[in-house]
């Protein structure tokens, strides 16, 4: 059963998705493109865009990708698995939080985790480069998105409206 | 308890039907992550916590993985509603935005083939991934003591993104490698 499959794919990566739904994009196109084929390239980029101009959680992308693998039952299932896991523990934990918030090996995880979510986010980005196959004008758009970013205080809904237009209009 | 004294008693308890409500307009309302909307709700609108209350909780959905905002909805059901709060409360959060998306799956099955649609999808990949760069490069400026970490960063790009590791188990190792010269540069402070 493939629902069945997805859900323990999502599941296990749970356990590991430090940094959200987002880190997690280069490892699910490994699981669901180049392990078990449930998805082309395309499809998996186009669904990423999607996920960035609905409104919602970032971990929404898990339920289009579920969507689009086994449907509705699918969709609930990869929304599930990514968040029961968690939910549970932190149902579990949250009222002895504060008996090991502050310990050394507390500060210590929290501390060297923060520099892999930023290599897998980095990562995130280039496979989405790579999966789309980007031209130089598309390099040129996420140039100028990076820039634009980090030096304005823009709302990214402002970067997904140029960039949709700009996709429309065939300049990208 | 020290603190029981100084606490002040926030002044709603919201019931299921407040946190369902509640957490569906946190889910609604956002692009690209929504826990600063969570946090205007919760501290600012209708003030079920206090700005300390909420960082200390916020804590520990920040420090387990999993969508950070998802871990806050449980927490925060558990803390007024018990176990129906906290199952109330996450599916409030998503139940609106999962709507949407399958709406627009739907569209997408229908018309995803069309070339003006795919050009769109690729002018807003393009721009996510734009995003997702500039996200990376905020992270990064960010952390402290970057001759020790910063490599780690290098090594997780090179495992995942180059040599294409499962996530799993580079994560294992890097959390022991990072963690480990984390809690040895904590020592030495």
């Amino acid at each position: 059963m493939i629902v069945v499959e997805l859900f323990l794919e999502f599941a296990l990566l749970s356990f590991v998705a430090f940094g959200g739904a987002t880190a997690l994009l280069p490892e699910m196109h490994r699981v669901v493109v180049e392990n078990h084929h449930w998805l082309d390239d395309q499809t998996f980029t186009h669904l990423y865009a999607i996920a960035q101009a609905a409104p919602g959680p970032n971990v929404l992308v898990v339920t289009l990708i579920g969507w689009e693998i086994g449907g509705l039952l699918g969709a609930l299932a990869s929304t599930v698995a990514m968040c029961l896991p968690m939910s549970v523990l932190i149902y579990l934990l949250i009222d002895r939080w504060e008996s090991f918030a502050g310990k050394r090996w507390q500060k210590a995880v929290s501390i060297g985790v923060a520099p892999l979510a930023v290599g897998l986010i980095f990562s995130g980005a280039t496979l989405i480069a790579q999966a789309a196959a980007f031209g130089w004008a598309t390099w040129l758009l996420v140039a100028a998105t990076v820039v634009a970013n980090l030096r304005t205080k823009l709302h990214p809904l402002w970067f997904i409206g140029v960039g949709a237009g700009l996709g429309l209009l065939g300049w990208v | 308890m020290e603190g029981t004294q100084l606490r002040t008693e926030s002044p709603s308890r919201p019931d299921l039907r407040a946190l369902f409500l509640g957490f569906s307009s946190v889910g609604l309302s956002g692009f690209g992550g929504v826990l600063p909307f969570a946090r205007r709700m919760l501290v600012e609108e209708r003030q079920w916590m206090t700005a300390e209350e909420f960082n200390a909780q916020l804590g520990l959905c920040q420090f387990l993985p999993g969508p950070n905002v998802v871990n806050l909805a449980v927490v925060v059901g558990k803390r007024y509603c018990g176990l129906a709060g906290a199952i109330v409360a996450p599916v409030g959060l998503l139940a609106g935005p999962f709507a949407i998306v399958l709406l627009l799956a739907l569209l997408y099955d229908r018309y995803g083939s069309l070339p003006l649609v795919q050009g769109m999808l690729r002018g807003i990949a393009a721009v996510g991934c734009g995003l997702l760069f500039a996200m990376a490069w905020r992270m990064g400026s960010a952390i402290k003591d970057k001759p020790f970490f910063l490599p780690f960063t290098a090594l997780t790009v090179a495992a995942i993104a180059g040599l294409r590791l499962p996530m799993p188990i580079v994560m294992v190792a890097g959390l022991v490698l990072s963690g480990g010269v984390a809690y040895w540069r904590l020592g030495r402070k």
